[in-house]
């Protein structure tokens, strides 16, 4: 659940990360300023031929495209009322043809490569004085505490049910504040007393199975 | 940058991910609109870190997005995110984070209620819709005031977390001073 990855080894999947993004950025550019509706359908039947080619789990892909159905609604309703309801229908071809080629590329792209694969647009970070593999370590640090945060609040709201039989409030909104907030307190103290930030992410391949061992442990 | 403000920042990115894992709440006025907390991760960051460290979480939140974790409110995530017509307010979330951070390290004479409360007003719903509704505009093709009655459901939403950050400013000012990062 971590990741919108889906494993595979299609001809998408191979293509090196770079090239798809470099890929989704010129066709995005392209297909923004198009009106129309034939070329912008040609557009999404294209994309959803490319999310067949990965096969059927592949296709059922296209349902990441469920909590915009609504907004996409609304776009198409706002257009309509007091203007044109083609426009309506251009707006929402465009929009689901974009968001569904940008989602194949993350589809098709394990988070841990995409990360390497950006990874060069951190270097002039050195310029000032802030190690550039800082960010890989970051990227860790949430992908392990956002589950410690959840596991915090729900011990506090389980222990709040067994009080008082109800099911959370906002009278948890401060111990849950203080609790997390000690806990990064003692989450910095302990990466400081093994190094620091720079001794631990000296090495990017072990950085990056220390990486891949977390993400297991949280799925 | 120092180890400690590199996990505050991940922390921050952390809740802003863990608060959109809640189930959203329907607030019965206004139709009904769902209204997720994610918004009020933004809001804490910038209240509590400042505007440099503030702004550095949203950003490390949206770049775990980008890379493809589903943490935006509904498990959405990927790169089709920015593509939807909602990318504005993503972008105005970093920027909302900074300004929040500076009117509350400029707000230093009023005590951390209020000042939470106006610096996550601004930043967090002003600014936020300020590079929000422009975006709705671009992505969905409508005129700008359509975009803005379209985002203006979400609006009672956002007051409420403005409230609940100014509550959280208080109480961690009072438990845990030293994490108001902002007024340090």
């Amino acid at each position: 659940m971590i990741s919108v990855y889906l494993p595979g080894a299609s001809w998408i999947h191979r293509i090196p990360v770079r090239l798809k993004l470099l890929t989704l950025a010129v066709i995005s550019m392209a297909i923004l300023p198009v009106h129309d509706p034939a070329v912008l359908g040609a557009v999404l039947a294209g994309v959803l031929v490319l999310y067949a080619t990965l096969g059927p789990e592949g296709l059922k892909q296209v349902t990441l495209l469920k909590p915009l159905v609504s907004l996409l609604l609304i776009i198409f309703l706002l257009h309509g009322i007091g203007g044109s309801w083609m426009e309506g229908l251009v707006a929402v071809l465009r929009l689901v043809a974009m968001v569904l080629l940008a989602n194949l590329v993350s589809v098709t792209t394990r988070m841990d490569d995409m990360l390497e694969a950006v990874m060069s647009l951190f270097y002039p970070l050195k310029v000032f004085g802030v190690s550039p593999k800082k960010p890989a370590l970051a990227v860790t640090l949430v992908i392990r505490f956002a589950p410690v945060l959840l596991s915090v609040y729900s011990s506090l709201a389980e222990a709040y049910r067994a009080r008082t039989g109800k099911r959370g409030s906002w009278r948890l909104i401060a111990p849950f504040a203080l609790q997390a907030l000690r806990l990064s307190e003692n989450v910095a103290e302990a990466l400081t007393a093994r190094g620091g930030a720079e001794g631990l992410a000296v090495e990017t391949t072990a950085n990056t199975a220390e990486r891949r061992r977390m993400l297991k442990r949280n799925l | 940058m120092t180890d400690r403000s590199l996990v505050q920042i991940a922390f921050y990115a952390a809740l802003i991910a863990a608060l959109g894992l809640l189930p959203k709440v329907a607030i019965p006025f206004m139709g009904g609109v769902p209204i997720t907390a994610q918004t009020l991760g933004v809001m804490l960051a910038g209240v509590m870190l400042g505007p440099v460290r503030g702004a550095l979480a949203v950003l490390l939140f949206l770049f775990l997005v980008a890379l493809g974790a589903p943490l935006l409110a509904g498990g959405r995530g990927g790169l089709g995110v920015f593509a939807s017509p909602s990318v504005g307010f993503l972008i105005g979330w970093p920027i909302g984070a900074f300004v929040t951070g500076l009117i509350m390290q400029q707000t230093r004479t009023l005590s951390v209620l209020p000042a939470a409360a106006l610096a996550a007003l601004i930043g967090g719903v002003g600014v936020v819709y300020l590079f929000g509704i422009p975006g709705v505009a671009i992505m969905a093709d409508l005129p700008l005031v359509k975009a803005a009655i379209g985002s203006a459901a979400y609006i009672p939403g956002d007051l409420i977390k403005v409230a609940i950050t100014a509550v959280v400013a208080e109480t961690v000012a009072r438990g845990l001073p030293r994490a108001l990062i902002s007024r340090g």
